[in-house]
């Protein structure tokens, strides 16, 4: 990345006293380049709003620092950092309405009204809050004011657009719908944002690049693709994906050319060692006892696979769900089509070595991806 | 609206009717007494059967108190003015030190401030007169004794508490993040508070307001002591009418009549705000 517009190095927030307080987020450090979609992804708690909050300046930062596009800002007002922001709160003000809320916004700009009237009808037919603009902030729904306040972030001229959950209210098609509609506003005004969100479908949707946080840490923070394909740890593979990553601690041995994990039950999935690297193959040698991990989709039935019996079995009308009993835990498979296994009979399951991710079980790191070892 | 059966419409009524009566007939007792005679008031049995008369609030107005036995000088309409004149400008200065104040002991919690605001409370808690007797000392020798400015100030110990509590509860109850997107979208910490923070606290600013105008009104003791004739709010200056010659208890009560007018129609106008004011609901939804 040549040249981020924002920058986040080693920041770290405790609410309350440095070091005593509660800290809310670890060491976090990003860069975000112009014109990117940055979704912040993570569960509840995690410390999404508080980093954003930082970033926008009504939360201290505690220790280390933030620019944007080229200035210092962890020490600037809220009022001087270029940024625009809609709240998880929607935080309208109440006593003006709707059309004005948005408006207001763009009030310091110095542009006339006409034209700041002109923005907001556009913003609003986007936003399908057209209707309500005359309407008061008490008196329209709760995704009817979390779009308003979203007009209100996005109507604004500023270096980085800071959205904290915006569409956490919105009913499913709606929110699929202005979903494609702001990343095309973003993206054709060449704008940078960062997204905050607990959907996963949402930052794959929207995301350039995806941080996924969990504890106040930034577990990985790589393209939608990559967290795919190449899970940093085992949190992040087993938190992005829908259903999760089927994991299973193994213990691994070597027999003449093939590389052995032997499960929890005592089964054991044989592969040719030929599939793995020679250095990959020494260092999962040398550790002796792994996690696999296995996405549902890479699962599948073979007759030369392991046993494993089927506990349900889902048709969600465009693909099937299995979960059955394997290795004393649970492994759940996706098949594209209705899968015809009643609950209680026997399926073998069958992986591709390609498809293995390893993880250190001690540390929770990714080992390796298929063949490739994760840097 | 729900249905309420006819009995309890009944019972509420009396139960209304009762409180009515309780805390209005001593007033409406003093104004039938304003429109009598000091003869006619001391009749025994007294009676609700009179000739109104009107020299009671005419000797007010025109400043001559008729006594039984001499004519002397009084000063009730320049006291009306005085009260008038002492509450508004110690409201006014009570606003423009108590508004700011309460918004920072709201918003901007720095150390201490906890502290700070309570002491200022607790100078509700002191009696008056405790504080008065050094308060007469300094201002005797400050040269601040007897005068208007000297009373304004010392009117503040009654306004500022009040307003700092009441106003500091509604800035409390705006909730941060409305002033924050205010603040980012490029506008500095004053006219956040001017354009976001005070319209939200509008309604809790003017209950205090008021509250502290009848509070200051009402005052007796700060001004019985620091001012002469001549700078008396009413609650004074219906002393006068206890004269050596007697007491005029028609035109006390017509003064009284007069002295209650305004905090009376002020309370009647703006009794919403009041109870708003002293329950503190502040911003909803
Ligand atoms: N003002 C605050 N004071 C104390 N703790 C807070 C405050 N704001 C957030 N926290 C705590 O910090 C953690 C992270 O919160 P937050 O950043 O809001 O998470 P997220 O947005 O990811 O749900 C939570 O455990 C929360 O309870
Ligand atoms: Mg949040």
């Amino acid at each position: 990345m040549s040249n981020p517009i924002l920058q986040l190095k080693k920041i770290d927030k405790f609410y309350g006293p440095i070091n005593q307080g509660f800290q809310a987020v670890k060491d976090v450090t990003f860069d975000v380049a112009k014109g990117d979609i940055i979704a912040l992804l993570g569960s509840s708690g995690c410390g999404k709003t508080s980093t954003l909050r930082m970033i926008a300046g009504f939360e201290e930062v505690s220790r280390g620092g933030i620019s944007l596009a080229g200035r210092e800002v962890h020490m600037l007002p809220p009022a001087k950092r270029k940024v625009a922001m809609a709240f998880e709160g929607y935080s309208l003000y109440p006593t003006v309405t709707v059309r004005n809320n948005i408006a207001f916004a763009l009030k310091s700009s110095g542009k006339s009204s006409t034209a700041v009237g002109k923005s907001v009808e556009e913003i609003a037919v986007m936003l399908e809050i057209s209707e309500i603009l005359d309407r008061y902030p008490s008196s329209i729904s709760g995704g009817q004011q979390q779009r308003a306040s979203l007009a209100r972030a996005l109507i604004r001229d500023a270096d980085l657009y800071l959205l904290d959950e915006p569409m956490g209210q919105l009913e499913p098609q709606l929110r699929t719908l202005l979903r494609g509609r702001i990343k095309h506003y973003i993206k054709e005004r060449g704008l940078t944002a960062i997204l905050v969100t607990h959907d996963q479908t949402e930052a794959n949707a929207l995301a350039d690049k995806i941080a996924v946080m969990e504890g106040g840490e930034l577990q990985q923070y790589a393209s939608p693709e990559e967290i795919k394909d190449a899970p940093a740890n085992l949190f992040t593979g087993t938190f992005v994906g829908e259903p999760p990553m089927n994991v299973f601690a193994a213990k691994v041995t070597t027999a003449s050319d093939a590389l052995i994990f032997t499960l929890q039950d005592e089964s054991d999935l044989s592969f040719p060692q030929a599939a793995f690297g020679e250095t990959l193959r020494s260092r999962i040698l040398a550790m002796g006892q792994v996690m696999l991990g296995v996405r549902p989709y890479a699962v599948r039935r073979h007759a030369s696979g392991v046993q494993a019996r089927v506990v349900a079995n889902q048709w969600l009308g465009d693909q099937s769900h299995i979960a059955a009993e394997f290795a004393g835990g649970a492994l759940v498979l996706v098949e594209h089509d209705r899968a015809d296994v009643a609950e209680g009979s026997d399926i073998a399951v069958h992986f591709d070595p390609a498809d293995l991710h390893i993880f250190d079980p001690t540390t929770g790191a990714a080992v390796s991806h298929g063949a490739k070892i994760a840097s | 609206m729900q249905q309420k059966s006819t009995l309890e419409q009944i019972l509420r009524g009396v139960a209304l009717a009762c409180v009515i009566f309780f805390f209005m007939f001593p007033i409406f007792w003093i104004l039938l007494m304003s429109f009598q005679t000091n003869e006619t008031i001391l009749r025994v049995p007294p009676s609700m059967v009179f000739e109104p008369t009107l020299t009671n609030y005419r000797s007010l107005i025109s400043g001559t108190l008729e006594g039984s036995t001499a004519t002397l000088e009084i000063k009730f309409m320049g006291n009306l003015w005085n009260s008038l004149f002492l509450s508004v400008t110690s409201v006014t200065v009570g606003l423009i030190l108590g508004v700011p104040a309460a918004y920072a002991f709201a918003k901007l919690k720095f150390r201490g401030s906890e502290d700070i605001a309570f002491t200022l409370l607790s100078f509700r808690f002191a009696p008056p007169l405790l504080v008065l007797l050094p308060l007469t000392i300094y201002f005797q020798q400050l040269g601040l004794a007897d005068t208007y400015f000297g009373l304004i100030w010392v009117y503040q110990l009654i306004v500022l508490p009040l307003i700092l509590w009441i106003v500091r509860g509604y800035f409390e109850d705006i909730p941060s993040d409305i002033e924050y997107a205010y603040r980012i979208a490029g506008h500095g910490f004053w006219t956040t508070f001017r354009k976001i923070a005070l319209p939200l606290a509008g309604p809790g600013i003017a209950a205090a307001g008021l509250l502290a105008f009848i509070f200051a009104w009402n005052n007796f003791i700060f001004a019985l002591v620091l001012a002469s004739a001549d700078k008396q709010p009413v609650t004074v200056g219906a002393l006068a009418f206890i004269t050596a010659a007697g007491i005029n208890y028609g035109q006390i009560a017509a003064g009284i009549m007069l002295s209650i007018a305004p905090t009376f129609a002020l309370a009647l106008y703006a009794q919403r705000y009041l109870v708003e004011g002293l329950s503190l609901g502040a911003v909803k939804g």
